[in-house]
């Protein structure tokens, strides 16, 4: 029996270090002593699995973290450093039965073959939960972590020459996609056959080179590692523009995007579904969630006093790519409503203290949204890809093979 | 007076792509499936073994242009199972082996470290170079490293390792609420290296781990990677696990450490072995033989055959005798992915030697392949095998053992319960953990507390 109305939205949340906010890290809540142990992971995706949440995702990034868009800076009053997130994943899966994890990948400076066989372990080590999270970084400084390309400097993200740099690790980025995704389907599903009469372990012909060319690697395969439990585990990207909200159309499950009001979300929708045709693949599904930093309180003042707080602690007030929510738990609810009414599927949310946010989430959101009749009593399926309503995707390979 | 008795190290290799592993037995089960790792991780900790080791292959190894299908295909991802293994135990070291020419320092050094973590000090990294263009055409580097920059490579990869883990000193997170310090400085990770292969520079981004550095292993033969693993290891995955030659291998590596101003006990050698045990000795050399047979098939003996005479032997009747046909000397061979490609070095001589052999003990080219094909270490009952590894370990053959089973999950557990507790009736093994850190089991100490006399030596 589904317990999950038809109308039912999603809700993933984003996992930062102490939370979203800066200062996120001094409130009593925060554990910032604890960052750099399983424990805390483990008690934050917990959590989160206590809140029937469809999935975390793990931010990350291959070079300190900074205040500037694309420069370090020299701040010591901010949460530095952070654990590689496929390897907090991992290490939490074990620990959780039904909630996804999707870690995040920095596409500019990683394998794509590295990444392929590190998402397909973590969907078997989780059975079938596993995604990840794709972006690239323009940053010059984490490019000189790595020593062998350089990035142009650009100054903004809108300049031409900007946005020529960005298109081209976006590119990239794609391209990085197709190799994984690729490779997840490099094994047939059954091609480990264990025959004892002719002595063969696999049937090679259900193995398959993937032969991909592209402009800046090519990759032979097929991968090290079998087709993992879901096929596909999830792809998904954050996108604030034409050419990542393309890069969302074409190769992710899940684009999480930033519109301010139900008008904005309603334009994102359409932007993105127009790419979606354009790419012909008007007919999959693809998820388009909002994503929001949030404060959440019992009374509305609360919150934005603890806003207030955080601010002043910082020393200026927060600024965010996203809506910064500040309230509680039922006009949080009505605001998804309406979003949700604009045709995002869901949301992942930000919390902006992940000690005092997240349980807020769990605890006080998902049972408002619940007794609106908007969000599952229980989970309904036991792999990542079943709770976001996806199938599980038939194999390219075994396609051709077969015609 | 006699010296006091060493202690056994031990370790447990979950079987990987080789056919060592008889997947055919009923009693065989995934090598992909989480849990069997969780049942072989589970096995060595209540045996309380040092560690859990994997190796790595990063392209599926072929014959005869096609993907080679007779043994166990196919395998997880290093980190990952490494990491997702740390949740279901609590004091097992957790040893990856990772390639220096297929990856980046940063992104390495980030992982091992982020696997310290998140084990409290438990993990480990086996340096390998394997290079090879056809492993490359997988990577964006490519196929295009020369084989003589493979050492040099991992030399500097390694160095370089090192000054990202050592670019945090360990008391920089303060996270003081009330001034609203939450680092103590700045410049934390920063590090700049500037050399033949990496020339790169900023700030690392992991603070320091528990263990500080992880535990770094070194599995290469060559005179490269013995003189990389006296400057640079802390411990070899060697292949001599026989008494003479591993007694040689033993002196010759440890005679290194000299000058590299490292003492006798800071780098240990552990070979791999396999072992298979029996109520008697008896049935423990009959049950071998079965195993061997079941590991070298008839199609298998051929293959095997086949990497030393680079050649297609599939007309041949693997029952039957040896090839008349003289080995292909050639740069390309028909077997692509498999490092033992190296141990043929002269395929002419090794053809004659192995016909002699044959002609002389009445063999089939399937006999053959068995015969001379990868050896059983210990074979016998439970004490025969424990006063064994004892005698080698005593008799400085090895400071111990990494124990690759025939049988996936299931094949250690016999290993646990009944050679383990006659190891530990003799004194030489431990019968719980002292310290929690790989480091502790392994009896190295802190890097902190041994300086930098490594890379001040290099
Ligand atoms: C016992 C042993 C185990 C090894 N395991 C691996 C492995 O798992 N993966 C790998 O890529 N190379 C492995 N190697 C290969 C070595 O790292 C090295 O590349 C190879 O032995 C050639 O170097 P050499 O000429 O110094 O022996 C292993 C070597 C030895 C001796």
């Amino acid at each position: 029996m589904s317990s999950t109305p038809s109308s039912s939205l999603h809700l993933a949340v984003a996992l930062d270090g102490t939370g979203w906010h800066p200062a996120s890290w001094r409130e009593p809540a925060a554990r910032p002593r604890e960052l750099f142990t399983a424990a805390y992971w483990a008690d934050l995706v917990t959590e989160a699995e206590r809140g029937l949440l469809d999935f975390v995702t793990i931010e990350d990034g291959l070079g300190p973290q900074s205040s500037h868009f694309l420069d370090a800076d020299e701040r010591t009053d901010q949460v530095r450093g952070r654990l590689d997130a496929v390897l907090i994943a991992s290490r939490v899966a074990p620990l959780t039965r039904h909630i996804g994890l999707v870690p995040t990948v920095v596409s500019t400076h990683t394998e794509p073959f590295h990444i392929s066989k590190a998402i397909a372990t973590l969907d078997y080590v989780s059975n079938g939960r596993a995604g990840l999270r794709v972006q690239i970084t323009a940053r010059p400084n984490e490019a000189d972590h790595f020593g062998r390309r350089t990035i142009p400097r650009i100054d903004a993200y809108d300049s031409p020459a900007a946005r020529e740099v960005v298109t081209d690790l976006f590119d990239e980025a794609a391209d990085h996609v197709e190799v994984v995704r690729r490779l997840w389907d490099s094994w047939e599903d059954d091609a480990e056959i264990r025959d004892a009469a002719t002595g063969r372990f696999i049937d090679r012909d259900k193995l398959h080179y993937i032969d991909f060319e592209g402009r800046h690697f090519s990759v032979k395969g097929p991968s090290i590692t079998p087709r993992p439990p879901q096929g596909q585990p999830i792809v998904s990207a954050l996108a604030h523009d034409t050419v990542p909200y393309r890069l969302v159309a074409r190769a992710a499950d899940v684009g999480y995007v930033t519109p301010y009001d139900v008008d904005e979300a309603r334009a994102l929708v359409a932007r993105i579904r127009a790419e979606q045709n354009a790419a012909g693949r008007a007919a999959e599904p693809l998820h388009v969630f909002g994503d929001l930093v949030v404060f959440l309180d019992d009374d509305p003042a609360a919150a934005t006093a603890r806003r207030e707080r955080l601010d002043a602690l910082a020393g200026q007030p927060y600024t965010s790519d996203a809506l910064i929510f500040t309230g509680t738990a039922p006009q949080l609810a009505d605001l998804l409503q309406d979003l949700h009414g604009a045709g995002l599927s869901g949301f992942r949310l930000r919390p902006a203290v992940a000690g005092h946010d997240l349980p807020a989430i769990t605890r006080g959101l998902v049972p408002e949204l619940q007794r609106r009749g908007v969000y599952r009593r229980a989970y309904e399926a036991g792999t990542l890809r079943g709770l976001l309503g996806l199938a599980r995707p038939a194999n390219r390979y075994a396609a051709t093979a077969t015609a | 007076m006699s010296k006091p008795l060493k202690q056994i190290h031990l370790a447990a290799h979950f079987p990987g792509v080789n056919n060592t592993t008889v997947w055919s037995d009923p009693k065989a089960g995934s090598h992909i499936e989480f849990s069997s790792f969780v049942h072989f991780a589970r096995t060595a900790e209540r045996a309380k073994f040092d560690f859990l080791f994997l190796a790595e292959g990063l392209r599926l190894r072929e014959q005869g242009g096609q993907i080679y299908d007779l043994d166990v295909v196919g395998r997880p991802d290093t980190f990952t199972v490494l990491a997702a293994l740390a949740a279901v135990t609590e004091h097992l070291g957790l040893t990856g082996t990772i390639n220096s020419t297929f990856n980046e320092p940063y992104e390495v050094a980030r992982q091992f470290a982020s696997l310290d973590h998140l084990s409290g000090g438990r993990s480990a990294w086996n340096v390998v170079t394997s290079w090879d263009a056809f492993t490359g055409e997988n990577f964006r580097r490519g196929g295009f490293l020369p084989q003589e920059e493979r050492y040099s490579r991992a030399k500097e990869f390694l160095a370089t390792a090192h000054e990202l883990f050592d670019s945090w000193h360990g008391d920089e997170i303060l996270a003081d609420r009330e001034t609203g310090t939450f680092l103590r400085d700045a410049k934390a990770g920063a590090f700049v290296h500037t050399g033949q292969h990496f020339d790169i520079h900023g700030q690392f981004n992991v603070p320091r781990s528990p263990q500080g550095r992880p535990v770094i292993f070194q599995a290469g033969d060559s005179e490269e990677g013995r003189e990389f693993a006296a400057s640079s290891a802390d411990a070899i995955f060697s292949r001599y696990a026989a008494l003479e030659a591993g007694r040689a291998f033993y002196q010759d590596v440890k005679s290194r450490l000299a000058k590299y101003g490292r003492g006798h006990d800071q780098l240990l050698i552990l070979p791999a072995a396999s072992f298979v045990l029996g109520d008697t000795d008896d049935e423990a050399q009959e049950l071998a033989k079965e195993v061997r047979r079941a590991q070298v098939s008839g199609a298998t003996a051929l293959k095997h055959l086949e990497f030393v005479w680079n050649r297609d032997l599939s007309a041949y009747d693997p029952e039957g005798p040896l090839p008349d046909v003289d080995p292909v000397v050639s740069e390309e061979h028909i077997s692509r992915g498999r490092a033992q490609v190296r141990m043929y070095r002269d395929p002419l001589a090794t053809a004659r030697e192995w016909r002699e052999l044959a002609a002389a003990n009445k063999w089939s080219i399937r006999d053959l392949v068995i015969e001379t094909g990868n050896r059983q270490n210990f074979i016998g009952s439970p004490a025969t095998v424990a006063r064994t590894i004892n005698d080698f370990v005593q008799a400085d053959a090895s400071d111990g053992f990494i124990l690759v089973p025939h049988i996936t999950p299931g094949g250690l557990d016999v290993f646990a319960d009944q050679v383990v507790p006659l190891l530990q009736e003799q004194g030489v093994f431990r019968t719980e953990y002292e310290g929690r850190t790989l480091r502790d089991h392994l009896g190295l100490a802190h890097p902190d507390q041994i300086g930098d006399d490594r890379r001040a030596a290099s």
